[in-house]
């Protein structure tokens, strides 16, 4: 498919990797970057986007962000998400394999690479089941699975209590070198609960998961990724030991990477309230020194990423008791918005907040992705970073409407998103 | 974050939980619960304070004793009561909690009375009827898992006024399974609001719930240290599944060390009550010549318990 010559003017053009952030032109040719500043020899421009008033950035990559296909159509479809990732100027993620079957199977992975590629919108990076089932028991044919597109390896939130299995299986993993995402969690001392072990949990009477199942799952990790070699991607953290942990890690030389929820950046457990069930996530809300410890990491760079860990839930399932309740919530088009938030009550200039969200995660996933140099490829995201709006279900295109910030006003809209080249989004504003 | 549980004129419009419960309202249930102990003991036992109204006691989890508190306190305030025991099988059956309480608010239900496994249960049927614009229909908990239990606190409550008229200068001394007990965190509540001079809880770690101190509570491992002084000692039940999942190894070693014995009773104030919030199991947490002993005043929380009972359906029906 040939893409119209696209020259975006007047915006505040940011690309956290090579250090760009000022007014310039954007020149986009044949799916690519063909200029940054100034345009290439003979160019012209087939649509002209003004983008005043706007950022210019590279089109957000998100490493957590579940379709619920196949399976859980009910909770949300390819479609519907797709939409909602190109709406949050997302162009790139990569989608956990906690499906119904699991993605352990080539030809799984095979169809949703398909199916996701001819609804033509952000880019599909299937993480593959570590173990057959997510049962922690036997290992998936990675080799297999890598070949059918998967990047990384990842048990989701599913339950692997048996070391040996991690073990082997980190081994199995760097022998090839497949990056293994894990989320530390010790399954006996997580076993049955649904809130941090703390005051509000204690006063709201919900079984409680230690800061020591992050700790002692995240020790277990470092352990093993040094002594197998495998690349390690740590996911969720939601602790200050953990972060801690991580910061002191990589200060020894480890070669390991780390992300956390956006919704672990602004929220605790005391927005629970009254058994909030919108705040029923995984990992739990942690305390608000934990919080702002992960702040500190992701100033620091100890974390590297901020990712969605968008997860779609309809509302039946989401209209219990809080513990019987699905945990999740949907952040696909939040964590544009949420991360600008961050980055403004923080002081975190731009650049160094928009990384996160681009540039460390394309690193994070191993493409050429998450920036704007001449030749890249053109996902970008055009964002209004002062228009307010207000996060009501119908402002949201995601078929999940479940989020702890439904009713909150936040600052930064998109205004269009490009994938290739080719305007995959733009805003009623854009377009009125 | 307003008060679920306060309508606008922060009058009761349901009972969720004591905590955040003003004064005032504690202090107008226990007020209007002792004529009603008088009415006990008449001949004829019913005022018509409920006529009309329907009442469903609705419970998801089992129990008998609560159950016919309620619908005894319904009763005597002349109100129709439905009993349903839904327990696990109709969840089974795919009917979701809010899809059983929709069908109920079709019959025109004034009144329910829930009790559930999960904390948060009440809450979330309170949420619901609100966001359905039926102020007019009220919720009581009468239990949601670990969390709170009202009703219970209350009846404690108005126990300890009786026995000691004054929270002021009181040491209460609660003993036990606080980590499962949705009694004590309810009767916790209610002491620290009306000024309780101090509050102990007494139990293994294993028992007790992190940062529990948190809630304005003293925390004491041994027993003997924690019943010094105490002017009100309140036993907690031991279920017996708790020498399951390394909570306790025994209940032979859980008496030793924290089961009320007439020895460490002594060493609480001559005149301590001990209170209960049943059904007891006796030689495990409390010691029979405890239970049927001179403090004991576990019956008296029975009788006192429906009037509690009837004084919040009444003044909630009154809302």
């Amino acid at each position: 498919m040939t893409a119209t010559n696209v020259e975006i003017r007047n915006g505040r053009l940011i690309d956290p990797r090579h250090g760009v952030d000022g007014k310039a032109s954007l020149f986009v040719a044949a799916g690519r970057v063909a200029g940054v500043g100034s345009p290439p020899a003979g160019w012209r421009a087939g649509r002209i986007i003004d983008a005043a008033g706007c950022v210019v950035c590279p089109g957000l990559i998100d490493l957590a962000a579940r379709l619920r296909e196949p399976g859980f159509e009910y909770m949300a479809t390819l479609e519907s998400e797709m939409n909602a990732a190109i709406a949050g100027g997302v162009t790139s993620l990569a989608c956990p394999p906690d499906t119904d079957p699991s993605l352990d199977e080539p030809g799984l992975v095979e169809m949703l690479k398909y199916r996701a590629r001819s609804l033509n919108q952000a880019h599909v990076y299937p993480v593959g089941a570590l173990t057959v089932g997510l049962k922690g028991e036997n290992i998936t044919e990675m080799g297999e699975l890598a070949e059918a597109g998967c990047v990384a390896f990842s048990h989701a939130d599913a339950r692997l209590a048996d070391t040996q299995v991690l073990r082997r299986a980190l081994q199995y993993a760097a022998t090839f070198g497949y990056p293994v995402w894990l989320r530390p969690q010790d399954a006996y001392l997580a076993r049955g609960g649904v809130a941090h072990d703390g005051e509000v949990a204690t006063r709201l009477g919900l079984a409680a998961i230690p800061a020591s199942a992050e700790i002692i799952a995240l020790d277990m990790i470092l352990t093993l990724a040094q002594e197998t070699g495998a690349r390690v991607h740590i996911a969720r953290l939601s602790t200050r030991e953990g972060v801690a942990r991580v910061r002191e890690a990589k200060r020894a030389g480890l070669r390991l990477t780390c992300d956390v929820a956006i919704h672990h950046v602004h929220l605790c457990d005391i927005d629970i309230g009254w058994f909030d069930a919108q705040c029923h996530l995984v990992p739990p809300l942690r305390s608000a020194r934990d919080r702002d410890a992960l702040r500190a990491g992701l100033a620091d760079g100890t974390i590297d990423a901020i990712c969605s860990d968008h997860a779609p839930v309809d509302d039946d399932s989401k209209q219990l008791p809080f513990a019987e309740a699905e945990p999740g919530a949907i952040g696909l088009e939040l964590l544009l918005p949420l991360t600008l938030k961050w980055a403004h009550e923080a002081k975190i200039p731009l650049a160094a907040a928009l990384a996160r969200i681009t540039v460390e995660p394309a690193r994070v996933l191993g493409v050429d992705a998450g920036h704007l140099a001449a030749g890249a490829a053109a996902d970008v995201c055009i964002v209004a970073i002062d228009e307010a709006w207000t996060v009501t279900r119908d402002a949201l295109k995601s078929q999940g409407k479940n989020t702890p910030f439904l009713g909150l006003e936040l600052a930064g809209r998109v205004r269009y998103t490009l994938v290739d080249g080719q305007i995959v989004y733009q805003s009623d504003a854009a377009a009125g | 974050m307003r008060n679920p549980q306060l309508n606008g004129d922060g009058q009761l419009q349901h009972l969720l939980t004591l905590e955040g419960l003003p004064v005032t309202v504690i202090d107008r249930i226990l007020d209007t619960a002792l004529p009603f102990v008088s009415i006990a003991e008449r001949d004829v036992k019913k005022v018509p304070l409920l006529r009309g109204k329907t009442v469903f006691n609705l419970f998801f989890e089992n129990s008998t004793r609560t159950r016919t508190t309620f619908e005894i306190a319904a009763k005597r305030l002349s109100a129709d009561v439905i009993n349903l025991n839904i327990g696990v099988s109709s969840t089974s059956k795919g009917e979701t909690l809010l899809d059983t309480i929709d069908n109920l608010v079709a019959m025109n239900a004034d009144m329910f009375v829930v009790r559930h496994a999960q904390s948060g249960a009440a809450h979330l049927i309170a949420q619901h009827l609100s966001a359905a614009d039926r102020p007019h229909i009220h919720v009581i908990n009468a239990g949601d898992g670990r969390h709170a239990h009202p009703t219970q606190g209350l009846l404690d409550l108005f126990t300890i006024r009786h026995y000691k008229k004054d929270f002021h200068g009181l040491t209460v001394a609660i003993v036990g399974d606080l980590l499962h007990s949705r009694v004590a965190r309810s009767l916790i509540h209610g002491l620290t609001t009306l000024g309780t001079t101090e509050v102990r809880v007494i139990g293994p770690q294993t028992l007790l719930p992190a940062a529990i101190e948190s809630m304005g509570v003293r925390v004491f491992h041994d027993m003997r240290a924690g019943l010094a002084g105490a002017d009100v000692v309140v036993m907690l039940r031991l279920q017996s599944e708790r020498m399951k999942g390394a909570l306790l190894p025994s209940a032979g070693e859980y008496f030793k060390h924290y089961g009320l014995t007439t020895e460490k009773l002594a060493l609480a104030k001559p005149d301590a009550i001990v209170m209960h919030p049943g059904p007891m199991n006796r030689g495990v947490e409390i010691d029979s010549a405890v239970a049927d002993g001179a403090h004991s005043v576990i019956l008296p929380q029975v009788t006192f318990g429906i009037a509690v009972r009837m004084a919040v359906m009444s003044m909630l029906a009154g809302n």
